[in-house]
């Protein structure tokens, strides 16, 4: 059953075949075995995933089932979740039972999908290797002394061990296509604005977004049209009907016409990356499509201005976090400040910290010309960058991370070498384009991961451009060894 | 820039954020090895780009002013450290 996509469980659920019951419980079941090795999930709910599958059940069998009713999955921990506690990885939240839903957690019950529990993570969504949560790293189960990447690294594990059909993520620098390339499974982080950010614990505001993990993107492509649309509890949700992905997966790629940047292309990429993602452009050759080089001339200063304007944004966001209204808050404060002080300095962890001092730092008097405001004009050259790019391709192609999951403890003491894990991945967002990972081969059995960009408002044909390649390869359908 | 230990000791006041004096050399590193790398905003000239603040250079939209959300004062505080009477307590303020 663990095996199955999503679109057969779904048929499966509508067939009568199985209930969504029998399914959350077999999904329950193998986490239960299973999770030990990977520390994918923070909280399993399973009497509220049972509950959820029965009301599921009741609603196939009077004929009102959506193409997510029933379906099992797993929610990353930065969603709140009434009623269940919602951490965001962090010691901060340990004790936080959200109280009220997040807009993408409304919307996923409203559709009768069943939530299994929530996934571990980055603290605040602040890391590229799942190394900085307050429960302990996760493991990548293509080899469990390498990291699943991050932040969403829970939810990358839980898809590509066959846990759960699908999941949630969120995607401020590449928190949802990193871990989908070094776990093997497909991440799609919408454009900024098509997925509602009620209810997301704020990381940086004019970044973050949350997207899908599957297995495949015709997998995506369901759980993405459940999400997406307008909220008008997100200030910067955007007011466009949703596209129907799912119709949209079977189109031809001939003549679409593929950029390459250069400098996507260049030193700093591990050789055995670069030939998958070379034998994956040929694929696309194959499949009608055309391949022209094109140039991203401000690629390199993506990650220097990501590093002022996220955590510019962190220190604001994390104010909030004071120990008076929710969250941990230190034994026996003295006073006001100390109780501040104290709260903050022993609830967030050292890169939490680290990103508030630097965001603080930048933002203070004196230094805001010099670090956010470049920030933004450097972000404003990225983004005409690719505005110009789109004049002349319809997707840009590269790889999603510069290498394969690399091992535990191998970047943890080096903040900048782990942000350049994020390379590829950042530009995307600072545009606010929405971009795709797709699993496309391996590198001594561990797995590759092809990045697709898309114009604005542009998730329908980047699904189609996924999943017309999953039709002629089958890199998504490999799964790790002793998960089968 | 480098920041030495007294600058960092510095930011993190105004975070209020309390750190381990004997991790403050460590953060002084990893911050000026964070800003030697930002420092790469330097090399372009950007003195005639304006500053992008939303990627889709959206503003800000309004909404009719109507009340929309319900009092769920209780609720909101059961997730709160410490509240008497509706009211969240921190430690006295004014003597």
């Amino acid at each position: 059953m663990h095996l199955r996509s999503l679109v057969e469980l779904a048929t499966d659920l509508q067939a009568g075949t199985c209930s969504s019951e029998e399914l959350t419980r077999a999904c329950l079941a193998r986490i239960e075995r299973l999770d030990e090795r990977l520390n994918a999930f923070i909280t399993v709910t399973g009497e509220q995933a049972l509950a959820a599958a029965r009301a599921a059940d009741a609603r196939i069998r009077a004929g009102q089932a959506g193409p997510l009713t029933g379906i099992p999955f797993a929610h990353k921990d930065i969603f709140c979740t009434r009623g269940v506690k919602t951490s965001c990885g962090s010691r901060m939240l340990d004790n936080f039972p959200a109280p009220y839903d997040a807009t993408v957690t409304h919307k996923l019950r409203e559709a009768g999908a069943v939530m299994v529990g929530k996934t571990n993570m980055d603290e605040f969504a602040m890391g590229s290797s799942n190394e900085t949560s307050f429960y302990g790293p996760v493991k990548n189960p293509w080899d469990e002394t390498r990291v699943p990447g991050g932040s969403s690294g829970g939810s990358a594990a839980a898809v590509a061990a066959r846990l759960v059909p699908v999941s949630t993520g969120t995607d401020t620098g590449g928190s949802i296509r990193q871990p989908a390339a070094l776990c093997g499974v497909t991440g799609l982080k919408p454009t900024y604005g098509r997925v509602s950010r009620y209810g997301m614990i704020a990381f940086a505001s004019s970044l973050d977004q949350g997207g899908p993990f599957a297995r495949s993107a015709r997998d995506a492509a369901l759980l993405l049209a459940a999400m997406a649309g307008f909220d008008g509890r997100d200030s910067t949700s955007v007011q466009r009907p949703v596209e129907d992905y799912p119709a949209m997966l079977e189109a031809p790629l001939q003549g679409l016409k593929i950029g390459l940047p250069r400098e996507y292309f260049s030193t700093g990429l591990d050789a055995g990356v670069g030939a998958a993602i070379e034998a994956a452009l040929q694929e696309y050759s194959r499949l009608g499509a055309q391949l022209v080089e094109i140039t991203l001339p401000n690629t390199h200063l993506a990650v220097p201005a990501y590093y002022v304007v996220a955590p510019a944004e962190c220190s604001s966001n994390l104010s909030r976090f004071d120990g008076v209204r929710f969250g941990y808050r230190a034994a026996n404060p003295k006073d006001l400040a100390d109780l501040y002080t104290r709260s903050r300095g022993e609830g967030f962890g050292p890169e939490v910290k680290r990103r508030i001092l630097i965001g603080t730092y930048a933002l203070s008097a004196g230094y805001y010309d010099a670090y956010y405001l470049k920030a933004q004009q450097v972000r404003r050259l990225i983004r005409e960058d690719f505005l110009r790019a789109f004049e002349l391709v319809d997707v840009i192609m590269g790889p999603t991370a510069p290498t394969t999951a690399f091992r535990l403890g191998e970047k943890a003491d080096d903040p900048v070498s782990m942000y350049l894990s994020d390379i590829y991945t950042i530009a995307a967002n600072l545009a606010g384009l929405p971009a795709m990972s797709l699993p496309a081969g391996f590198v001594d059995g561990l797995p590759v991961g092809l990045h697709v960009i898309g114009d604005y408002f542009t998730e329908g044909r980047l699904l189609n451009v996924g999943h017309r390649y999953q039709q002629v390869t089958d890199w998504h359908t490999r799964c790790p060894q002793g998960y089968e | 820039m480098a920041l030495d230990t007294a600058a960092v000791a510095k930011i993190a006041c105004l975070a209020r954020l309390g750190i381990d004096p004997q991790d403050v050399p460590d953060y002084a590193h990893s911050l000026s090895a964070i800003l030697a790398f930002v420092e790469q905003l330097d090399t372009v000239d950007t003195s005639a780009v304006k500053p992008l603040a939303h990627p889709l250079e959206a503003t800000q939209r309004l909404r009719p002013d109507v009340v929309t959300e319900t009092d769920e004062r209780d609720e909101f505080q059961s997730v709160a450290p410490q509240t008497e009477d509706g009211l969240y307590l921190v430690p006295q303020v004014i003597e």
